[in-house]
C-alpha cells in the first residue's frame, strides 16, 4: 500500500505534465496556480512526514514498482523513508514552494511562463526521487533528471548563446562526475552484488579490506568505489576542478539559482555522503580526500567571492564555498553537521539568492555591483532580508543567548574538525576559517556596494527602482524566517550528544565519532571572532575608506589578476577538453575515416580496379598486329615455360 | 473453423507484405495514392500479427512458433524450412513490423516518382527483415539476411540524393566481401554438422580451429552490418544519401542484423572463439564508441552526426554481447531495441526540417524551438533518449551493457563511459544548434511547426521510448530468460571438445565423403 506522503511525492510530477503539456491551452495564470498549489500540498505534507519520520520514528521502504533487473541485479522504483530523506524532502519541498510562488511574481513579463513552472516542477521531483531513493540506480535517475532540468533552466531564455553556453558546459561538466557516480554503481554491484542500500550497507562492514581489480591495478575496494562515487558528488556539488559550470549556471532566471543552484541540487552530493556513510565510514582514504577536497573548495571559492563584481556569481561563488564546508564536514564524519548546514543553508542562501533576484528586478535586469548603490531607499524591506541572509551565512550570534541559522551549523562543522584532531581536520579547520572571515567580507561588500551610497548606474534605471510585490516578498519572509530560526530549533536533533539513535536512528552511519565538548574555548569563539572582523572590514571598506579595494587589488597585482580570472580554470579546461575533443573528432574523421579507412578501404579498392581497369582496357586498341604481337609472345612465354625441363 | 493456434504465424507474418506487393501488381492501373494505401494496411496487419505474436508469447525461454517443414536434401546435407523466435529475435520482428508502418507514413508526401516501386521495395524490405530475424534454417537466414541489401541498394540508388550511385557503391562493395566469406562459413558449418538446422548448430561442437576461422568469417559479415570500426564508413555515406524513409530503416532494423548475427550465430554456434576473440571485440568496441563520438563532434550534417552516433551505440551492442553475462546480453538487446526507436526517431527529426529548407546543414538551422515547440519538445525527448538518461529507453540497454562489460573489463566499462560523456556532447550540441538560439536565419522562422501525419509517427515513438525507460520489465521479462541461456550456454562450451584437424578442402561438396 502506498502511504499518502509517497503519493505526493508525485504532485510536482503531476504539476509539470499539466503545465508542460496543456500550459498553452490552459494559460499562464492557471499554469502558476496548479504547479504552485501542488507545490504548497506537498510542502504540507513533507512537513508533516518530517514530524512523522523523524520524530516519532516511522521509517520504512515502499516499493512502487520494479523498474530495473537482470540477473542478481535489481532497483526497484521505491521510496525511502529514513530521518535523512525525511530532512532532504522537507527541505527541497518548503524552498521549492517558496521558489514557485516566488517565480509568479519575478517571471510575470515572461512569455514562456507554463514552460518554466513545468521545469521548475519537473525539477522538484526528480530531486525527490534523489533523496528518497532506495538504491543506487534510482538516485542516479533522480541524479541526471535533476541535471536535465537544471540544464533547461539555465538554458531557459534560449535566444542568449552565454545562457545556451552555460546550460551545455553544466551537463557536460556533471556528466564527467557521472562518470565517476555510474563506474561507482557498476563496482558495487561487481563487489558487493547489490545496488540495493539494505543489502549493500549490511555486508559492507565485513568486507573492509577487500581488494578489487580495477583499471588492471589491485585496489582496495571500498575505497575505490567511495572514491568512484566521490567523483558524481564532486561534479553535482561544484568542488573544486568540477566546479567551473556553477558560476555559469547565473545565467539562468534567478529562482533557479536559488532553488537548484543554491538550495537543493547542489547540496545533492552531500546529500549522497550521507546516504553512503556506512561505506565511506569504512574508506578512510577516500574521506581524508572528502576533507581535503572540501576544504579547499571552502577557501577558493571564498576567494574568488571577493573579486567578483556581478551580484550573482558572487552568491554563486559563496554557495561553491559553502558546500565546501558541508564537505569536509562529512569528511570528518560530522554528516548529521553537514546535514544541519545543508538544511540551514537553504534557507539562508535561497534568500539570498532570491534577494539578489529582487533587486535585479527593480534594476530592470541590471546585475553588476558597479553599477548599483544606494539601493536601499527603494526597496527597504529587500535590504532588511538581505541583511538577515547574510547575517545567517556569516553565521553572526551571540553564543550561549541567540544565533543566526549559520551560526549553529557552521560552528558545529568548525568545531567537528578540530576535534577531529587529523592532519586534514586541522587543515579543514584553519582553512574553514579562514572561509569564515572572507564569506562575511564579501557578504557585506554585496550589501555596501548594492544598497548604500550613491547609485552608480544609468539614472532611468533607478527611476524605475520599486520594492517587489507581496507575491515575491511573501515566499521571502518564510525563507528569512527559515534563515533566523533553522538554527537554534532544531539544534538538538542535530548536535545533542545523542542525535545518532535518537535522531538519525541508522539513517547515518558513524564509526568514530568525535567529542565536540571541551573544545578549548578559542576553538569555539574563533569562527565568530573571523565573521564579525570580515563583517566590519568589509563595511569600513566599502562605506568609509572606498579607495582601499582598489589599492589592495593594485597592490596585489598578478595574484589579484589570478582570483578576478577564477585561477583560469575554464581557459585551461577550455583548451585542453573542448578544444583538444573538437581537433581529436577532426584527427579521427578527416585521418581516420577518409585518409586511412576510406582511402586503402572501399575508394582504395575502386581505384585500383579502376586503374587496372584501365591499363586493360588501353591494350583493346583494335588493331591486328597488337593482338598478334601480343600472341606471340603469348606462345613465346608459354614454350619457355614447357621447355625448362 | 480454424484453428487459430496451429497456423504458421511466423510464415503469414513475413510473407503478408509480398501479398500486398502481388495486390499492388495486380491493380496496373492503380494510382501512386492507391499503392500507398495499400502498403500502409498491410504493414499494418502485420504489425497487428505481430501485436498478437507479443500476447501469445511464452516468456519463459526457448524457441516458439516453431514451424518446421523438409525442404530438400542436398550432398547428404538436410535442408529445412524453418522459424522460430526467441526472446531475443521476439523485439526485432516487432520493432520491424512496428518500423515499417511509420516509414510508410513519413514518406507518404516526400517521395512523389515512382511511389507504386517505393512501396514494394519497402514491403519486400519488410519481409526480408521479419524473414531473417525469424529464420531457423542456416540456409533460409542467409537468404534473407543478404535479400536485404537487394531492396535497400535499390531504396538508396534510386530515391536516394546526389551521392546515392557513391553510396550504394560504398554499400555493396562493403557488404559483398562480408557476403562471400560468410556464405562460406555458412556452407562449411552446415556440411560438418550434416543440417542446417539452426538449433542443431547451436549445439554442434565444432573443432576449436574451425571455430576461429569460421567466426572470422562471420565477422567480416556481421562486422560491416552492425556496423564496427573500422568497416563503417559506408554508414554516414548511406544515410546521407538515402531517403528519410530509408534512413529510418537502416539505423532502425538493417544495423540490428548485425547484432543479432553476432549474438545467435557467433555467441551460440562458436562459443569458443567467442571466448577467445572477446579481447579483439572489446577493442574494436571501445574504439568504435570513442572515435566516432570524436568523429561525430565534428560533423556539420545532421544525418552523418546521427549515423556516426548510430556507429558508437552499436558499440554498446558488441561491448555488452561479448561480455557473455546475463547484463551485458540484456543491456545488448535493450539498446538495439532503443536504438530502433531513438535514432530512426531522430532520423524521422531530421527528415520534418529536411521537407521544409532542404537543408541537412546544421548551420542554416537556429532557434526552431520558438517556432516549432511542438517539434521541439519531441525531439528533446529522442535526443535524450539518444544520450541515454535514465528514464528513456536509451538508459537502461547502456546501462546494463556497461554493468556486464564492468564484471569482465573495468577498462571496456570506463571507456565506453566516456562514449557516454561524448554522447551528450555532441547531440546536446546539435540541439541547440539547431533549436536554440537567435531565429535569425534565411527561411527558418517561416517554417511551420508538425502537421498531424509528422505528430502520428513521431508521438508513438516518444511515449514507446519513456515507456522502455521507466518500465523496461515490459519489454525485458521475455528477453531475460533467452539472454539467460545464451550467457550459460556461452559460458559452459567456451572450452569446447579436443581439436580435429581443420577440414579445408571441403570434399564433401563435391559428393565425397568425410576425410
Amino acid at each position: 500500500m502506498i502511504s499518502i506522503a509517497t503519493a505526493s511525492l508525485f504532485a510536482p510530477l503531476l504539476g509539470a505534465a499539466a503545465a508542460g503539456l496543456f500550459g498553452r491551452r490552459m494559460g499562464d495564470r492557471a499554469s502558476q496556480y496548479v504547479t504552485c498549489g501542488l507545490m504548497l500540498f506537498l510542502a504540507a505534507v513533507a512537513c508533516w512526514k518530517f514530524y512523522d519520520v523523524a520524530v516519532l520514528g516511522h521509517a520504512g521502504v515502499e516499493t512502487l514498482a520494479r523498474w530495473i533487473d537482470s540477473g542478481t541485479l535489481r532497483a526497484d522504483w521505491a521510496v525511502k523513508w529514513d530521518t535523512l530523506s525525511a530532512v532532504m524532502v522537507a527541505v527541497v519541498a518548503v524552498v521549492s514552494a517558496c521558489v514557485h510562488v516566488y517565480s509568479i511574481g519575478y517571471m510575470s513579463h515572461d512569455k514562456s511562463i507554463p514552460r518554466f513552472m513545468a521545469y521548475l516542477s519537473l525539477f522538484t521531483f526528480c530531486m525527490l526521487m534523489l533523496v528518497t531513493a532506495d538504491n543506487l540506480v534510482q538516485m542516479f535517475f533522480g541524479w541526471e533528471g535533476v541535471g536535465l532540468c537544471s540544464y533547461l533552466l539555465i538554458g531557459f531564455w534560449f535566444g542568449k548563446e552565454s545562457a545556451n553556453s552555460a546550460s551545455i558546459k553544466a551537463f557536460l561538466v556533471n556528466r564527467v562526475g557521472d562518470f565517476g557516480f555510474i563506474l561507482g554503481i557498476f563496482g558495487c554491484f561487481a563487489v558487493f552484488g547489490t545496488v540495493e542500500f539494505g543489502p549493500l550497507f549490511a555486508v559492507i562492514p565485513s568486507l573492509s579490506t577487500l581488494t578489487m581489480p580495477f583499471l588492471g591495478m589491485s585496489l582496495p575496494a571500498l575505497d575505490t568505489l567511495a572514491l568512484l562515487l566521490f567523483v558524481g558528488a564532486m561534479g553535482k556539488s561544484a568542488q573544486l576542478f568540477l566546479h567551473t559550470w556553477l558560476p555559469d549556471a547565473m545565467e539562468g532566471p534567478t529562482p533557479v539559482s536559488a532553488l537548484i543552484h543554491a538550495a537543493t541540487m547542489v547540496t545533492a552530493g552531500v546529500f549522497m555522503l550521507a546516504r553512503l556513510s556506512p561505506l565511506f565510514e569504512h574508506a578512510p582514504f577516500a574521506l581524508s580526500l572528502v576533507t581535503i577536497t572540501g576544504a579547499a573548495t571552502a577557501f577558493i571559492a571564498a576567494t574568488i567571492g571577493l573579486t567578483q563584481f556581478d551580484i550573482k556569481r558572487v552568491i554563486a561563488y559563496s554557495t561553491m564555498s559553502q558546500l565546501g564546508y558541508m564537505f569536509f564536514a562529512a569528511g570528518v564524519s560530522a554528516y548529521s553537521a553537514s546535514i544541519f548546514h545543508l538544511m540551514t543553508h537553504a534557507f539562508f542562501k535561497a534568500l539570498l539568492f532570491l534577494g539578489a533576484g529582487s533587486v535585479i528586478h527593480a534594476l530592470s535586469g541590471e546585475q553588476d555591483m558597479r553599477k548599483m548603490g544606494g539601493v536601499r531607499q527603494a526597496a527597504p524591506k529587500t535590504y532588511m532580508l538581505m541583511w538577515i541572509g547574510s547575517l545567517a551565512l556569516a553565521g553572526i550570534g551571540i553564543p550561549g543567548f541567540f544565533g543566526f541559522a549559520g551560526f549553529y551549523s557552521k560552528d558545529a562543522i568548525l568545531e567537528a574538525t578540530y576535534a577531529s584532531g587529523t592532519t586534514a581536520g586541522l587543515m579543514a579547520f584553519w582553512l574553514g576559517i579562514a572561509a569564515a572571515f572572507m564569506t562575511a567580507f564579501y557578504s557585506w561588500r554585496l550589501i555596501m556596494m548594492t544598497f548604500h551610497g550613491p547609485f552608480r548606474g544609468d539614472p532611468h534605471a533607478y527611476d524605475h527602482a520599486h520594492e517587489s510585490p507581496p507575491v515575491m516578498l511573501l515566499p521571502l519572509y518564510v525563507l528569512a524566517a527559515g534563515a533566523i530560526l533553522a538554527g537554534i530549533m532544531p539544534l538538538k536533533w542535530f548536535t545533542g550528544p545523542e542525535n545518532l539513535s535518537e535522531f538519525w536512528r541508522g539513517a547515518i552511519t558513524v564509526l568514530h565519532g568525535h567529542d565536540a565538548h571541551g573544545l578549548p574555548l578559542w576553538v569555539r569563539l574563533l569562527p565568530l571572532a573571523a565573521a564579525l572582523s570580515g563583517l566590519i572590514l568589509a563595511v569600513l571598506f566599502y562605506g568609509k575608506w572606498t579607495a582601499m579595494p582598489g589599492k589592495i587589488a593594485a597592490a596585489l597585482g598578478p595574484v589579484y589578476r589570478l582570483v578576478f580570472h577564477k585561477y583560469y580554470f575554464d581557459e585551461i579546461y577550455n583548451f585542453i577538453f573542448v578544444r583538444g575533443a573538437r581537433a581529436l573528432g577532426r584527427m579521427t574523421y578527416d585521418l581516420g575515416d577518409n585518409r586511412a579507412i576510406d582511402a586503402y578501404g572501399p575508394d582504395g579498392f575502386s581505384m585500383i580496379s579502376k586503374a587496372v581497369a584501365r591499363r586493360v582496357a588501353a591494350l583493346q586498341t583494335g588493331y591486328i598486329y597488337h593482338y598478334a604481337f601480343a600472341v606471340v609472345i603469348g606462345l613465346v612465354v608459354l614454350l619457355l615455360w614447357w621447355g625448362r625441363w | 473453423m480454424v484453428d487459430i493456434s496451429s497456423l504458421p504465424l511466423l510464415s503469414i507474418l513475413t510473407f503478408l507484405p509480398l501479398a500486398g506487393v502481388v495486390l499492388i501488381l495486380l491493380l496496373q492501373k492503380a494510382s501512386d495514392g492507391v499503392a500507398k494505401q495499400i502498403a500502409f494496411w498491410t504493414s499494418m496487419l502485420a504489425l497487428g500479427l505481430a501485436a498478437w505474436m507479443v500476447a501469445r508469447f511464452d516468456p519463459h525461454g526457448g524457441f516458439q512458433f516453431v514451424e518446421e517443414a523438409k525442404w530438400m536434401s542436398f550432398g547428404g546435407v538436410e535442408l529445412f524450412y524453418k522459424k522460430g523466435i526467441d526472446g531475443l529475435s521476439l523485439w526485432l520482428v516487432v520493432a520491424s513490423a512496428f518500423l515499417t508502418p511509420v516509414c510508410i507514413l513519413a514518406c507518404w508526401d516526400g517521395v512523389k516518382e515512382r511511389a507504386r516501386s517505393f512501396m514494394i521495395a519497402f514491403l519486400v524490405l519488410e519481409t526480408m527483415m521479419i524473414g531473417t530475424f525469424t529464420a531457423l534454417d542456416f540456409v533460409l537466414f542467409y537468404v534473407f539476411f543478404e535479400g536485404v541489401l537487394l531492396p535497400m541498394f535499390l531504396i538508396i540508388g534510386v530515391w536516394g540524393g546526389p551521392g546515392r550511385v557513391h553510396a550504394a557503391y560504398k554499400f555493396f562493395l562493403y557488404t559483398l566481401l562480408g557476403s562471400v566469406l560468410m556464405l562460406l562459413a555458412v556452407v562449411a558449418m552446415c556440411l560438418h554438422a550434416g543440417t542446417t538446422d539452426m538449433t542443431a548448430l547451436m549445439r554442434a561442437d565444432f573443432p576449436v580451429s574451425w571455430q576461429i576461422g569460421l567466426w572470422l568469417a562471420f565477422l567480416a559479415s556481421f562486422a560491416v552490418k552492425t556496423p564496427m570500426w573500422p568497416v563503417h564508413t559506408w554508414l554516414p555515406y548511406a544515410h546521407v544519401e538515402a531517403p528519410t524513409a530509408g534512413s529510418v530503416i537502416l539505423a532502425g532494423i538493417l544495423l540490428k542484423m548485425g547484432g543479432y548475427g553476432f549474438i545467435r550465430v557467433s555467441l551460440q554456434m562458436l562459443p569458443a572463439a567467442s571466448a577467445a576473440f572477446t579481447d579483439l571485440m572489446f577493442v574494436l568496441s571501445g574504439i568504435a564508441i570513442v572515435a566516432t563520438s570524436l568523429t561525430a563532434l565534428v560533423q556539420t550534417d545532421m544525418k552523418r552526426l546521427i549515423a556516426y552516433s548510430s556507429v558508437a551505440h552499436m558499440g554498446f551492442v558488441t561491448m555488452g554481447a561479448f561480455s557473455r553475462t546475463p547484463q551485458g546480453l540484456e543491456g545488448a538487446v535493450m539498446v538495439m531495441l532503443s536504438h530502433a526507436l531513438v535514432s530512426s526517431a531522430l532520423f524521422l527529426c531530421v527528415g520534418v526540417i529536411y521537407d521544409r529548407l532542404h537543408s541537412r546543414e546544421i548551420a542554416r538551422y537556429g532557434g526552431l524551438a520558438s517556432n516549432m515547440p511542438h517539434y521541439a519538445f519531441l525531439a528533446m525527448i529522442f535526443t535524450l533518449g539518444a544520450v541515454g538518461l535514465p528514464g528513456t529507453s536509451g538508459f537502461v540497454g547502456e546501462f546494463l551493457a556497461m554493468q556486464g562489460a564492468f564484471l569482465v573489463s573495468t577498462w571496456m566499462a570506463a571507456v565506453a563511459g566516456l562514449g557516454v560523456i561524448l554522447g551528450a556532447a555532441y547531440m546536446l550540441w546539435l540541439y541547440r544548434r539547431v533549436f536554440f538560439g537567435r531565429l535569425d536565419k534565411p527561411g527558418v522562422a517561416a517554417m511551420k511547426d508538425l502537421t498531424f501525419k509528422e505528430y502520428a509517427t513521431l508521438a508513438p515513438l516518444a511515449v514507446l521510448v519513456l515507456v522502455m525507460g521507466v518500465q523496461p520489465s515490459l519489454f525485458k521479462d521475455s528477453i531475460a530468460p533467452t539472454m539467460r541461456d545464451i550467457a550459460e550456454t556461452a559460458k559452459a562450451r567456451a572450452n569446447p571438445a579436443p581439436d580435429v584437424p581443420p577440414p579445408f578442402a571441403l570434399n564433401r561438396l563435391t559428393g565425397g565423403g568425410a576425410p
